[in-house]
């Protein structure tokens, strides 16, 4: 008598756990494409097009010679490029990281204006010099080309 | 010399590691401990011989050995020599090495002080340790050699990340990999459990201490390591989500299930298959956190180096040791008998409640951190930060602690819902005036911050509770240690709800002598002088601070470059008040005679690590008790032998 309700409890607890892992999978899910944000590189804004409705990563090179400061002192103006031809202004208020620099890959995060003007909530620190957020790795662009 | 006695250290080592595993398993069946007394040496003289390999390398960065190719890539001779001697494991192979050794230490300690489980379960232990040290050790040696000598030898070395150059570094790393590898020892005690059929209270009451021990070190270095973030990155967060921290927490959130299950079974033998099966899960966490933070898989201040060798190496480790343990437990489960049962309504109910609320913040911390790395394996990069992360294991964390609350007050076995909403009305009708007041004083707080601490005052109330109406004097110091524990759960819950709530940020381009008004601060700002140090050089911004008609201090936020390598960190001033934190940084000069300034005033902020220290602390008074318990059971036994009435007789 008792095994068999101790047999029962057992299933019972069984799928509770099951229960309990499926709610977090799918829960987890639907939140992903709502919550997660995409990442462009200045290529893909031209092919995809401008997600207006939602915070997106962007990451690429800080174009030599486009950086400058907005007479407010604390917000700063600058271009990213890659490989391809595309660009995207990127306007930010605060204090860059410091491995932030002309010339150098970087990555923030933030939303695009309707003008194609992207405004950084965030910009990514590296930590040292050899990292690179995993988005970067792959387009060779870790390295610095201020020695150019 | 020293470089070739700690290779060779390991090497006897991972030969000892081998031997008692090939012992371990030859000899265990249920019921027989005839090689106990060989393997037991073994384990110990394994974890002594790990220890001197370590300490070996220890002293090869601090005499800085330039023949030996870490200490060149990692070290230099004009650091400070805290930061030389914790530099040996801020680097890859080190930190390796102080895993392996951990795990070696761990197995050791087992084989000294374990005397309660059953003496074939222990052999069974004891070879599932070995296993897992040799896989370690085959990695070590073969992939990442800590004591590889250079080809050519340099005039000084390059230099450690200086991001790492902080007493952080000294405490941190030890800390938590005591936690994220001691966790091995619960694994190990599962896995010989399961091979002698020794699933049961008495196995759970010998494993109880090495979790607990585990998991408080796990704790501190999860706390240690936030505080280190939050001050050392000098962008005022706390807790990024960031891949390697969740590669922290997942094993704590196992571990804390794992506690409170083994809790169950060793008081009620219930949950038998379940503290098993998360036994094997908490250190499977710990090895997915390995491999992500080693493998190169995510670049980050803890990814010290990219080798995809060294990637597929400890992946095939991990589905080697988690595919073994999970093929034995489908095996053995059907060996392993039910336990007992009890109603929903019960100290068991609650904890199982507990174990399936941290199973969903388990799996969700896991889905949001690989989920990335499985898009991008399908072309599609997306970035998974806080926003999911706080969408998703809020909901299911606020629960969480709301149980914590509740299910001390409980009985075992059965209980009445009635009685408890009784008891915890007051605490509850607390909680919802907390509310009620943040939306009326400060109706712009977001939901989260709002809830989290209109949870946070009653669960605080509610964590005493257990202490009413006992003698506090005579009230062991397991119940201490919960309630100390729970308490700090509540008290980090405050601080984090009341950091996200009711921060202050200013961001202002400052001439000398303006003034900038933060939360209940006047900051003068006086202008931009030159430091050094040791191996850096820094701009430091004085600031002149007054908190309303109080004194004022000067903060000293600085802009430091470091030589070798030569890199640029911002150092921020922090100063704490009883009430939160004035947090500054200082920026880049505008080239006209003004400097970038941030201002954070966090309220409250400090409990957070307080909170997480308090938890801590309620492990260790919890460890202590039971230590205390146990000999005093022990020697209550032995004076039952020798004809002295026992304990149990007096009483």
């Amino acid at each position: 008598m008792t095994r068999a309700k101790a047999k029962t409890q057992r299933l019972v607890l069984l799928s509770l756990a099951v229960g309990a892992v499926l709610v977090a999978v799918f829960l987890g899910m639907s939140a992903m494409s709502s919550q997660a944000s995409l990442f462009y590189a200045p290529g893909d804004v031209q092919k995809m097009g401008l997600p207006l409705d939602r915070a997106v990563r962007i990451g690429g090179m800080v174009k030599t010679g486009s950086l400058e400061r907005l007479p407010d002192g604390v917000t700063i103006k600058f271009i990213v490029h890659d490989e391809t031809t595309s660009t995207i202004p990127v306007r930010f208020t605060g204090i860059v990281p410091n491995l932030f620099r002309e010339g150098s890959g970087m990555v923030a995060e933030g939303r695009f204006e309707p003008d194609g003007t992207f405004v950084a909530t965030e910009i990514l620190a590296k930590h040292d010099e050899n990292y690179m957020t995993p988005q970067l790795a792959g387009q060779n662009m870790h390295k610095s080309e201020s020695l150019e | 010399m020293i470089a070739e006695a700690g290779l060779a250290a390991l090497w006897f080592a991972a030969a000892l590691s081998l031997l008692q595993m090939g012992l371990g398993w030859a000899a265990v069946r249920p019921g027989n401990d005839n090689l106990l007394r060989l393997v037991r040496p073994l384990a110990v003289a394994q974890g002594l011989l790990a220890g001197i390999s370590f300490l070996a390398l220890i002293w090869l960065f601090l005499e800085t050995d330039l023949s030996v190719k870490l200490v060149v890539a990692n070290s230099h001779s004009d650091k400070p020599w805290l930061y030389k001697f914790a530099g040996a494991w801020g680097n890859h192979e080190g930190s390796m090495l102080l895993w392996v050794t951990v795990l070696a230490v761990a197995g050791g300690a087992v084989a000294l002080l374990e005397r309660k489980l059953r003496k074939d379960t222990l052999i069974g232990t004891l070879a599932a340790q070995a296993t897992i040290s040799l896989g370690f050790y085959a990695f070590l040696l073969f992939a990442s050699n800590p004591f590889e000598r250079s080809p050519v030898i340099p005039i000084d070395g390059q230099g450690l990340n200086p991001l790492l150059q902080d007493p952080g570094l000294a405490f941190h790393p030890p800390t938590l990999y005591f936690g994220y590898v001691g966790i091995s020892v619960a694994f190990s005690f599962a896995v010989g459990a399961l091979v002698t059929r020794d699933v049961g209270r008495d196995f759970a009451q010998a494993m109880r201490p090495w979790v607990l021990g585990a998991w408080i070190f796990l704790t501190l270095g999860i706390t240690a390591g936030s505080y280190w973030a939050y001050y050392e990155l000098g962008w005022g967060g706390w807790w990024f989500w960031d891949p390697v921290e969740n590669a922290s927490l997942m094993p704590w959130l196992a571990a804390t299930a794992l506690l409170h299950s083994v809790t169950v079974l060793a008081t009620r033998d219930a949950l038998r298959a379940w503290t098993v099966m998360l036994a094997v899960v908490a250190f499977s966490m710990s090895m997915i956190g390995t491999f992500l933070v080693r493998s190169g898989i995510l670049t980050s201040v803890h990814a010290f180096a990219v080798d995809p060798q060294r990637g597929s190496f400890i992946l095939m480790l991990l589905c080697l040791y988690i595919g073994g343990a999970l093929a034995l437990f489908a095996l053995r489960v059907s060996t392993v008998r039910e336990g007992a049962p009890f109603r929903v309504v019960s100290r068991e109910g609650s904890l199982v409640l507990n174990n399936l609320l941290l199973t969903i913040i388990l799996c969700l911390v896991m889905l949001g951190t690989l989920y990335p790395l499985l898009t991008e394996a399908f072309g599609t990069k997306i970035s998974v930060g806080p926003p999911w992360f706080n969408t998703v294991s809020a909901p299911f964390a606020l629960l969480l602690v709301i149980f914590m609350g509740m299910g001390p007050l409980l009985k075992w076995r059965k209980d009445d819902g009635n009685k408890l909403l009784k008891r915890v009305a007051v605490p509850l009708l607390l909680g919802a005036a907390t509310a009620l007041l943040i939306v009326i004083v400060a109706p712009d707080v977001h939901l989260l911050p709002m809830l989290g601490l209109a949870v946070a005052v009653p669960v605080a109330l509610m964590s005493l509770m257990p202490l009413v109406g006992r003698n506090l004097r005579r009230t062991p110091l397991i119940i201490w240690g919960m309630v100390a524990a729970h308490f700090g759960i509540a008290m980090s819950l405050a601080g984090m709800a009341s950091e996200s709530a009711f921060s202050k940020e200013v961001l202002v381009s400052a001439r000398p002598g303006q003034v900038s008004e933060i939360g209940p601060f006047t900051v003068r700002f006086d202008g931009a002088e030159p430091v050094a140090g040791q191996n850096w050089t820094a701009i430091a911004g004085r600031m002149t601070v007054r908190r309303g008609e109080g004194e004022e201090f000067v903060m000293l936020p600085e802009a430091r470059m470091f030589s070798d390598p030569v890199t640029a960190t911002s150092e921020a001033a922090i100063e704490t008040h009883w009430d939160g934190q004035l947090y500054t940084v200082i920026g880049e000069p505008d080239g006209q005679g003004a400097w970038q300034l941030r201002l954070w005033w966090k309220p409250a902020v400090t409990l957070i690590w307080f909170g997480g220290s308090l938890v801590a602390i309620g492990g260790l008074l919890a460890l202590l008790g039971r230590v205390m318990r146990r000999r005093s059971a022990r020697k209550s036994v032995t004076d039952e032998a020798e004809g002295v009435p026992g304990r149990e007789a007096l009483a």
